[in-house]
């Protein structure tokens, strides 16, 4: 573990899980002559512990439904935990209200994925601008305002003389550059980024990248940054955690991982990757599919397309243990030394 | 005679305000057996195109010129009655949504023996039978049991075997794949793929991948072609094309991706975006975000040069192979 | 990529909006015809040639005056003249106010109930949505009419004939505009249910911005559209049930009529042989609500989130 002082946002123990079936007269069922109250829900986290250092870019990485957009929407507040608490510079946020929450709002900042519905479509982009920056800031006067707005367009490169167009007028990457402004604007320290470049053309992706890292240099930021492609993550992170059913699998610095992955899912999700290269492609093939997060597997939830999954692993739940390579792996035959 | 050969296709789509062209004057042949890939940004016109093979293009949309030529034969011209005898009998497609092909309401087998007997005279038993030799090949466990069960029984990466499956179904000689595994994750992306691959080579069926990960093209396909704004500007032997673009923006493409930077340092971008079609700058399409843009480049849409075994319509190139070559005869 | 900003009028004349409206022959003319109403109505004191609610300017000897072109006609009374000897052009004038006065005070009053519990039950969903959306239910499965029935029963009840005359125009507009309500809020929270999953909501969450600001200034000016094609043809529809109401006699007075309550008026004289007397007001109101829901269809076609896009 590293010093607790430079932890910036801390993870500890979370929890989501959504309920499925509505009120009470719907959880009852008539059932083989008796009634049976049944409740079902989705188990979208499963006890998730994280802690974003300060200055880095903590990317979560995993396949569709592994949790990893539940973890950002509930460290941003947008979802409120099942269990769990989420602690920013050592102050517990995630039961704040009301006011108290209000510093938070701007010290963490969130970038969406779909640069087409994550601007008001009603909305200027000098409004949208705005707006964030006076509520923050109510005792600003007018030239203060337009001139931040003017400060964060320019430093996202568009050009601060369209400020009274719409949104729609723009091609997906500047609306993307728009989105990161509206962030910007309140002078984050914290920035969480859902999938901020899944939705754009390879050629644009790599402007949005730049430009992230361009802010986070010049800004001081830190990112929790959540992807499914593994080669931005390479590219981008500092540190890497894999998900996969809600839980973290491996968490280690971005070149131990790609060079070393030690649990047998960062192996196939590694593989998976088309690289350009023009030999045939050696993917290593996972047994069957990924379970429903309803009815989760006991043990360790990867336990039914593990190749290397023995008695153990189908009843007990590995923990993050730290290996010697520096990485933290929850696998039991990592842990045994049979892998 | 390759099996399919597009010439100078023209396509529009007719909106207020005059026709957009999506499509400006694109050829390229496919072989038997061959796998090439369609590579290029949204708005490419990279579907537009894979449409227009099938003579699938939907008002307003219109073929304004140009030929479609299947074992000599001109799809662009042919009557919708003869086109379906075409389409999904010997020319199969592939989609990016599977929910787009299968209809929720029918089963799995229903629509597969409905999908032979709309183009052979077979009993239906027979028609099962081939439905269940194609889902094993899609290697999909108890194929007998998913002959029965509805599309939402499936998962995502069992639907797109379903859908390859259906496309294997009457043996056509070519499968247009749009985008087929863009929706899926990594690792099903991969197994898709690997099937995908492996069934074209066993079956000697010709594959016209489009996608826009260079990737999975440099993996899959032995040719390729790079659409930019309606055009192709780059087109040849994969291997060559990704191991050394010609074109500006075939190489900016390469280069913006992530795994060709220096990890944490900044990637290489190609500045601006495509054109909308409604403004498509003259000459070279490209021309206001190329670093290498000339005057010539801004008034004339240069044509096809040959390097190795590809071809690039590029000012720049076309210069520097003529510079070559004067110093090769200087030379000798 | 250099192009000055566009201004509000010249975004408009680019707009879709204005090119479909263009194109649209039906479109046009209904608006037209609706605006020559709206104007005749609004100016109805200067452009009437008697005014039908001073009692001196009417002569009873006047009454049953057939129109222009008739045998008996007055050449003082275009349109002829009622059974009480008002010029029934003036009439028709001030009736058209009155009806479209009603028309337009109910729909605001339903928009402005059914918006604001349509935006509460959309976007807090859970007990407030079930709770308002029971109370609209309730208020549906009463017909308009028949609340309005009753209501103007106890109202003329109370209050006598004479002060009934005097406030029957702002209890037609409350009694419309609360039983029909329900329309608009179920549009409303339609539309705030598919906004509020839009990222842009969460990104004014994010923000910190309060549930007021995000509801009223974020996801209700997206929800405009399909309120105003309702909102449009709720406008005939409450013209209609006011003319029914005021035909049952439990609308508009004689003495100030709408044109429901001048068919009804005349619908007494019409086996007499005074047939203009229903006629007219009639074909205006036909016409009326002609256009209205005319336009409310092209507005649907238009607004049509689907073709909007292309």
């Amino acid at each position: 573990m590293t010093s607790q002082s430079s932890t910036l946002v801390n993870i500890q123990g979370l929890e989501k899980k959504f309920d499925l079936t509505g009120g009470l007269l719907e959880q009852i069922t008539f059932k083989n002559g008796k009634f049976q109250r049944r409740q079902e829900a989705v188990h979208a986290i499963n006890g998730v512990d994280l802690q974003v250092q300060k200055g880095e870019a903590l990317c979560v990485v995993g396949e569709s439904g592994c949790g990893k957009s539940t973890v950002a929407r509930t460290v941003m507040g947008l979802l409120s935990p099942t269990a769990g608490e989420i602690h920013y510079d050592g102050q517990r946020i995630d039961n704040l209200s009301g006011d108290a929450v209000l510093p938070y709002r701007r010290k963490m900042q969130m970038i969406f994925q779909n640069p087409y519905a994550s601007l008001n479509p009603r909305m200027t982009i000098q409004k949208t601008l705005e707006e964030p920056i006076r509520f923050h800031h109510p005792e600003w006067s007018e030239l203060e305002v337009r001139d931040k707005v003017h400060e964060v367009m320019h430093s996202v490169g568009i050009n601060p003389d369209w400020g009274a167009r719409f949104g729609h007028e723009f091609s997906g990457g500047q609306r993307q550059r728009i989105a990161i402004a509206r962030a910007l604007a309140v002078d984050p320290e914290f920035i969480v980024a859902d999938e901020p470049i899944s939705a754009l053309d390879v050629s644009i992706q790599a402007q949005v990248l730049n430009l992230l890292m361009d802010a986070q240099e010049s800004r001081n930021l830190t990112y929790l940054f959540i992807t499914h492609d593994l080669a931005v993550v390479e590219h981008f992170g500092t540190r890497v955690a894999v998900m996969y059913l809600g839980r973290v699998c491996e968490l280690a610095d971005t070149k131990t991982l790609f060079s070393t992955p030690r649990h047998p899912y960062t192996q196939a999700l590694l593989s998976a990757i088309p690289k350009l290269e023009d030999d045939r492609p050696n993917h290593i093939r996972l047994q069957g599919e990924v379970p429903t997060p309803v009815n989760l597997p006991s043990g360790c939830v990867f336990h039914g397309r593990c190749p290397y999954a023995n008695e153990r692993c189908k009843q007990e739940i590995p923990q993050l243990i730290a290996t010697d390579g520096g990485a933290q792996v929850a696998c039991h035959a990592v842990e045994e030394g049979r892998l | 005679m390759p099996l399919l050969e597009v010439k100078n296709l023209d396509v529009r789509f007719a909106v207020r305000g005059g026709d957009l062209k999506a499509l400006r004057g694109i050829s390229f042949t496919l072989d038997k057996g061959e796998r090439l890939g369609l590579v290029g940004e949204s708005g490419a016109g990279k579907s537009v195109a894979a449409f227009s093979i099938l003579n699938l293009i939907a008002r307003p949309g219109y073929i304004a010129g140009g030929q479609i030529l299947f074992e000599g034969k001109d799809l662009a011209a042919m009557s919708e009655r003869e086109l379906r005898k075409i389409r999904g009998n010997r020319i199969a497609m592939i989609f990016q949504d599977p929910m787009m092909t299968l209809n929720p309401v029918l089963t799995i087998g229903t629509q597969m023996v409905e999908a032979i007997l709309a183009h052979r005279k077979i009993s239906k038993k027979a028609a099962r039978e081939i439905a269940l030799e194609k889902l094993r090949k899609v290697y999909i466990p108890s194929p007998e049991k998913r002959l029965d069960q509805y599309p939402h029984e499936l998962s995502g990466g069992m639907r797109q075997r379903v859908i390859i499956a259906i496309a294997l179904l009457l043996d056509p000689e070519i499968i247009i794949a749009d985008e087929p595994t863009t929706a899926l994750d990594v690792t099903i992306q991969a197994e898709i793929m690997d099937l995908l691959l492996e069934l074209c080579e066993q079956e000697n069926v010709a594959l016209m991948l489009i996608t826009h990960d260079l990737g999975v093209v440099s993996q899959v396909t032995q040719r390729m072609l790079v659409m930019y704004s309606g055009r192709i500007i780059e087109q040849g032997s994969t291997k060559e094309i990704i191991n050394d673009a010609q074109h500006p923006y075939t190489q900016g493409l390469i280069n913006a991706l992530p795994q060709m930077g220096e990890p944490g340092g900044r990637l290489f971008q190609i500045p601006g975006s495509m054109p909308s079609l409604k403004n498509v700058p003259t000459g070279c399409p490209f021309n206001p975000r190329c670093k290498f843009a000339t005057e010539q480049c801004k008034r004339e849409m240069p044509q096809y040069v040959r390097s190795g075994n590809v071809d690039v319509a590029c000012y720049e190139v076309s210069n520097l192979i003529e510079q070559e070559k004067r110093m090769q005869e200087a030379e000798s | 990529m250099t192009t000055a900003t566009l201004s509000r009028w010249d975004r408009f004349r680019d707009s879709f909006f204005w090119y479909s409206f263009k194109r649209d022959k039906v479109a046009i003319a209904s608006f037209l015809v609706l605006m020559l109403m709206v104007f005749a109505a609004v100016f109805a004191p200067l452009l009437a040639p008697t005014d039908p609610y001073d009692l001196t300017q009417i002569d009873i000897m006047n009454s049953e005056l057939p129109p222009v072109g008739l045998s008996g006609s007055d050449a003082a009374f275009p349109l002829g003249t009622d059974a009480q000897g008002r010029d029934l052009l003036s009439t028709i004038l001030y009736g058209t106010r009155v009806s479209l006065m009603i028309g337009f005070g109910a729909v605001v009053l339903q928009a402005a109930l059914g918006i604001l519990f349509g935006l509460l039950a959309g976007y807090l969903g859970g007990r407030v949505d079930a709770i308002l959306m029971r109370i609209a239910d309730v208020q549906l499965s009463f017909s308009t009419l028949m609340v309005a029935i009753i209501v103007g029963a106890v109202v003329k009840a109370t209050f006598g004939s004479l002060m009934f005359g005097e406030i029957a125009i702002y209890m037609l507009i409350f009694i419309i505009g609360v039983s029909e309500w329900p329309q608009i809020a179920r549009t409303v929270r339609a539309s705030v249910l598919a906004e509020k999953k839009k990222e842009y909501v969460d990104a004014a969450k994010v923000m910190g911005f309060g549930t007021p600001r995000i509801m009223f200034r974020h996801i209700l000016p997206n929800t405009l559209s399909p309120i105003f094609v309702i909102a449009t043809v709720q406008i005939a529809n409450a013209i209609i049930s006011e003319a029914a109401l005021s035909f049952l006699g439990l609308g508009m007075p004689e003495t100030q009529p709408s044109l429901g309550s001048l068919i009804k008026s005349g619908f007494d004289y019409i086996q007499s042989g005074s047939w203009w007397i229903t006629l007219i007001p009639g074909l205006v109101l036909v016409v009326l609500v002609l256009v209205i829901n005319l336009l409310g269809d092209w507005l649907r076609d238009v607004m049509n989130p689907r073709l909007y896009k292309g």
